[in-house]
């Protein structure tokens, strides 16, 4: 037998069945402009707080053989600003400043004398697109410790020659695919590629490759995070 | 599944019809938040394609579909991109909750598509597409039902794994592997979206035609007068 009722009594259950669904309407504050911005960041923020969990240190990012690289003339050359900023390569250092025991200008020698690293790696645009390059430089650890980096230090932020600007959580800093790069394909880098210095770090995404580096910091307190980032795209952006 | 069934007397002509509680509160939140959520990310989804509208190689770029900018959601990228992220944690929070709901509380065999459904798929689809007749059937959904809600489910999951590979090809470099690597993640999730589209379009096509009454079980829960028999 199934239980019985009436038509009011039925009526009434209904409504407050209708009623129990009114939490959806808070998706509706999303459509309001004041709100709408603020929650989006907040969105995009915890989407950067649960990628920097996921990040681990010692997972290397996948590397490929010769034959699966893209043709050095099919590599992107992406810019905010110039494709070549006019570096006097004779006069170039690379500035340090920050938490370190040794800041100073560094000459690319200098850089190059560290043991080099080559590898062949993904390089994924925030567009959508991927290529895979070779790239060849030296450990970005490798050089934060030359420089005496201080351990509590958070972040390593560069300044470049065309004004753009980048930063790298330390713990992606250190990690042992991150490189400072000044080759490509086994040739010095070009003026467009970066030239002289420029990040390769796989574990990142394509913006976090600055190039035309004329200036490290290493920090506790990020003063700006990047360029792209500033105009709201994520900040840790981690692959 | 036994489904609650209640008979109701009418106060005034004393004629007594029939209603079945086919859609359970959680079931019915998760719908409508995913229902909001879906729109959003396919919105903002198909902004974020705006942005390199192909699968090839980036040199020589070839556009695959221009996509009308007025039918996507977020303005630019990095504004896309905002939507994508922020509502991706609704996404699979409303899918987590749904699926854990379904599960524990035995509401799946509802929708689960088994094999003792197979044999009742074709009957319906001759019934909705060459005018065959109604099969009778004593479940809230039929068999071709069943098989659609759980596909749709299969490809929340498989849009949700796809997307974590994009999103995160190093760390889930094994997942990449799967799929054939970041490149043709890329080129699933967009399948998997426009495979969801084909299900919401049937689905909406069949809510229309089934009417208020079917309509309404999904906002209160209640279908009164359903064509099955409940018993």
């Amino acid at each position: 037998m199934k239980p019985r009722t009436d038509s009011r009594k039925f009526k009434t259950v209904s409504r407050r069945e209708l009623l129990k669904l009114t939490p959806v309407l808070a998706l509706g504050a999303f459509a309001i402009p004041q709100i709408q911005k603020p929650l989006l960041k907040g969105g995009l923020a915890f989407s950067d707080w649960i990628s920097a969990r996921l990040f681990r240190s010692g997972h290397l990012a996948p590397t490929f053989a010769a034959a699966d690289l893209t043709p050095f003339e099919k590599f992107p050359i992406n810019d905010y600003d110039v494709d070549d900023p006019d570096v006097d390569f004779d006069k170039w250092t690379l500035t340090v400043t920050g938490s370190v025991q040794k800041p100073g200008d560094y000459t690319l020698a200098q850089i190059q004398a560290l043991p080099k690293v080559t590898q062949n790696t993904r390089h994924v645009c925030v567009e959508g697109w991927d290529v895979i390059g070779n790239f060849g430089g030296v450990l970005l650890s490798d050089f934060l410790k030359m420089i005496g980096t201080d351990p509590s230090a958070r972040f390593v932020s560069v300044e470049c020659a065309d004004d753009y600007y980048e930063s790298l959580d330390m713990a992606t800093a250190l990690h042992p695919q991150s490189l400072l790069c000044y080759e490509m394909y086994g040739q010095p880098l070009t003026r467009e590629h970066g030239a002289p210095l420029r990040l390769s770090i796989p574990t990142k995404v394509g913006y976090k490759q600055a190039k035309y580096l004329t200036d490290l910091k290493v920090s506790h307190v990020l003063e700006r995070v990047g360029y792209w980032e500033d105009q709201g795209y994520s900040e840790f952006y981690g692959l | 599944m036994a489904t609650r069934a209640i008979a109701i007397e009418d106060v005034k002509t004393g004629e007594v019809t029939e209603a079945v509680y086919e859609h359970p509160f959680i079931v019915r939140l998760c719908h409508w938040v995913n229902a909001v959520s879906l729109l959003v990310m396919v919105g903002s989804g198909l902004q974020i394609f705006r942005a390199f509208p192909s699968f090839g190689a980036k040199i020589p770029e070839q556009v695959l579909i221009n996509w009308p900018k007025s039918l996507a959601l977020g303005g630019w990228l990095g504004g896309a991109l905002q939507w994508h992220l922020t509502f991706m944690w609704i996404y699979i929070a409303t899918g987590l909750l749904y699926l854990g709901y379904q599960i524990f509380s035995g509401n799946y065999k509802q929708v689960l598509f088994v094999r003792r459904d197979v044999p009742g798929v074709w009957p319906m689809v001759r019934h909705y597409f060459f005018f065959g007749h109604q099969p009778q059937t004593k479940e809230a959904y039929n068999p071709l039902q069943k098989y659609a809600y759980t596909s749709a489910i299969g490809l929340g999951v498989l849009s949700v794994l796809t997307g974590v590979v994009i999103w995160k090809p190093v760390q889930f470099s094994w997942l990449a592997w799967l799929m054939g690597g970041f490149h043709r993640a890329r080129l699933w999730h967009f399948l998997v979206m426009w495979a969801m589209l084909a299900f919401v379009f049937g689905h909406l096509v069949m809510v229309v035609l089934h009417g208020w009454n079917n309509f309404v079980s999904m906002l209160t829960g209640w279908k009164e007068d359903p064509e099955y028999d409940s018993r």
